[in-house]
């Protein structure tokens, strides 16, 4: 460990945390009313189930697994590494103290133990989305550059955040600095990449829903 | 000139030979040396001439002479002042005044070169003028001393690191030793205060192998500051088990959980505090209930609060948010106002085409 690496440590807590949290809350708020303000043409066709019911049905179905449309690979280990992912981070307790300093919201904590499994399971699973993605010659065929970048803004977390937790690789200061500045990174980055998903995932499922709800014929 | 070994200084002091054969293993166990070393240390001690240490305080609080005087008897760190000859200490020694100056400049000119400078206390380089000790400066003071100095010793985290004095704002442009003294072996040994036993093990190492200890980047001898207080805490399995206390009086804290929620640093300090513990063994700020808060790491006084969790983000994130979510509606506003230029735009510049306008097109086509 070395002063860099403490100084380093010092600015991602400090000026780093608040330009990531500014830019996130910038980019977010900036992306959400610019989808909405975007607008939908006047539906003319009646609906043909009671208002909601087919947005809502929607996120239920696009939710399963569908065997025409997906491999049980992409499925299994898509749905692994997002609970993973959502798991350890709302119930680690360093990341609970940070959400009920930002949000003033708190909730206990899962055993550590636990957390740190399912963190391996989570690098696990996001390293079979990358084989499958590299191997299935459809998948590799329609990735771009933002799909790589968007595994790597993920992953870069998890990993920094297990070996931080087990002090490997590197200094425990250190590495706690590039957890955090990796999770900088990916805020500034979530609003204006395909990461936004994480806040249009639902809606625009029962955007679509409702769209289709007054198209086409009952099913 | 001072010949007196440093066994014979403890023998005069009253202590048996099992007993100091006991502390050089002691001393040999706390520096993780391996099982011979002890004797090693004992067969040094036998025939080293005890050193002269001129001890310079700076922009302190006596603090760290508080707590090495305060050691009790007959623990590894009592030895301290056995082990060495000292020579200038500001609190310590009986002369005042010039006369004191003239002892230490003396003890200088005798050991030129061999004593070994110790200095607590950080040094005010902004403005020298704050701090002065017999009108010298202790940015002078402390040039001179370290000219004829065989190592020193920079103890307590103002001393290491700059500490309280150089916290933010600094108005006195607090700097460390290091920042002054660099052509000289440096080791420092923070902490608020420091744990006695790390200066004692430090001067045992320096007068056993001549030379210091293994030090870390930040010049910590790695015996002591190599692992985290987190790493040695016997509070840690509750940490790995998701037990915490939330307050100071909550069922958490009445069952020894761990204060990671109220604080703690200990995952980011390097210190011993939980395996060599105060006071002769008897306890360390955990154990008595207060959480670690980081005494031994650089600037830890701007750490974001002694109560606030570990790796939060310093400062109000309220505002923060409330700037940026701003920033993000005119932003947002201003880019969903050109998006509708465009589209009405695009409207007013669309042309319908029939079936017949395309039919004409495709018998054009060649």
């Amino acid at each position: 460990m070395s002063a860099a690496s403490i100084a380093f440590l010092a600015w991602v807590r400090g000026p780093g945390f608040h330009i990531a949290l500014g830019l996130f809350c910038l980019g977010l708020v900036w992306r959400l009313i610019e989808i909405y303000a975007l607008g939908r043409d006047r539906p003319l066709a009646p609906l043909r189930r009671r208002s909601g019911a087919s947005g809502w049905w929607t996120i239920l179905r696009r939710s399963r697994p569908s065997a025409e449309h997906e491999s049980m690979v992409s499925y299994l280990a898509g749905y692994t590494f997002h609970i993973g992912l959502i798991v350890t981070f709302f119930f680690f307790t360093p990341h609970i103290e940070l959400l009920r300093r930002a949000v003033g919201l708190s909730w206990p904590s899962l055993p550590t133990a636990l957390v740190d499994g399912l963190a391996v399971v989570t690098l696990l699973a996001l390293g079979v989305m990358l084989a499958s993605r590299l191997l299935d010659p459809v998948k590799r065929f329609l990735s771009v550059a933002e799909d790589y970048v968007a595994w790597g803004l993920t992953l870069a977390p998890v990993l920094t955040g297990y070996l931080c937790f087990h002090h490997l690789l590197l200094p425990y200061t250190t590495m706690l600095a590039l957890h955090l500045a990796s999770v900088e990174v990916l805020m500034v980055l979530m609003p204006f990449t395909k990461l936004i998903h994480f806040v249009t995932l639902f809606p625009s499922r029962w955007m679509n829903g409702e769209h289709f709800g007054r198209t086409g014929v009952a099913a | 000139m001072e010949k007196v070994t440093v066994y014979a200084a403890m023998r005069a002091g009253g202590m048996s030979r099992r007993a100091f054969l006991q502390a050089c293993g002691a001393i040999a166990a706390s520096l993780a040396l391996p099982p011979g070393s002890g004797r090693a240390i004992a067969r040094a001690l036998e025939r080293t001439p005890r050193p002269s240490v001129i001890w310079l305080s700076f922009q302190e609080c006596t603090g760290c002479t508080e707590s090495l005087t305060r050691a009790h008897a007959p623990t590894v760190e009592s030895l301290l002042f056995d082990m060495v000859s000292l020579d200038y200490h500001h609190t310590l020694q009986a002369a005042a005044g010039g006369a004191a100056e003239e002892a230490r400049r003396e003890a200088m000119a005798a050991n030129h070169g061999r004593y070994l400078l110790i200095a607590d206390g950080s040094l005010p380089v902004g403005h020298p003028a704050y701090s002065t000790i017999g009108g010298v400066s202790n940015l002078a003071m402390l040039q001179e001393a370290a000219a004829g100095a065989a190592a020193v010793i920079a103890m307590g985290s103002c001393a290491a690191f700059g500490g309280l004095p150089g916290a933010t704002p600094n108005p006195t442009g607090a700097a460390p030793v290091s920042e002054v003294v660099r052509d000289r072996p440096l080791v420092t040994i923070p902490g608020c205060p420091p744990i006695p036993a790390v200066i004692v093990a430090t001067l045992a190492h320096y007068l056993t192998f001549g030379r210091l200890p293994a030090l870390d980047p930040l010049g910590r001898p790695k015996a002591f500051y190599g692992e985290t207080i987190h790493d040695r805490c016997y509070r840690r399995p509750f940490y790995d088990r998701g037990l915490f206390a939330d307050t100071f009086d909550d069922e958490g804290a009445r069952k020894g959980w761990c204060l990671y929620k109220l604080g703690c640093k200990g995952p980011t300090t390097y210190n011993a505090c939980a395996t060599t513990k105060w006071n002769g063994g008897t306890s360390f700020p955990i154990q008595s209930g207060h959480g670690c808060l980081g005494c031994s790491q650089p600037d830890f006084w701007d750490g974001g609060g002694f109560y606030r969790a570990d790796a939060l983000p310093f400062g109000p994130l309220t505002p923060t948010a409330t700037i940026a979510a701003a920033a993000g509606v005119a932003v947002g506003g201003a880019v969903a106002a050109a998006n509708r230029r465009k589209r009405a735009k695009a409207r007013a510049a669309h042309r319908p085409i029939t079936v017949d306008d395309l039919e004409k097109g495709q018998e054009e086509t060649p």
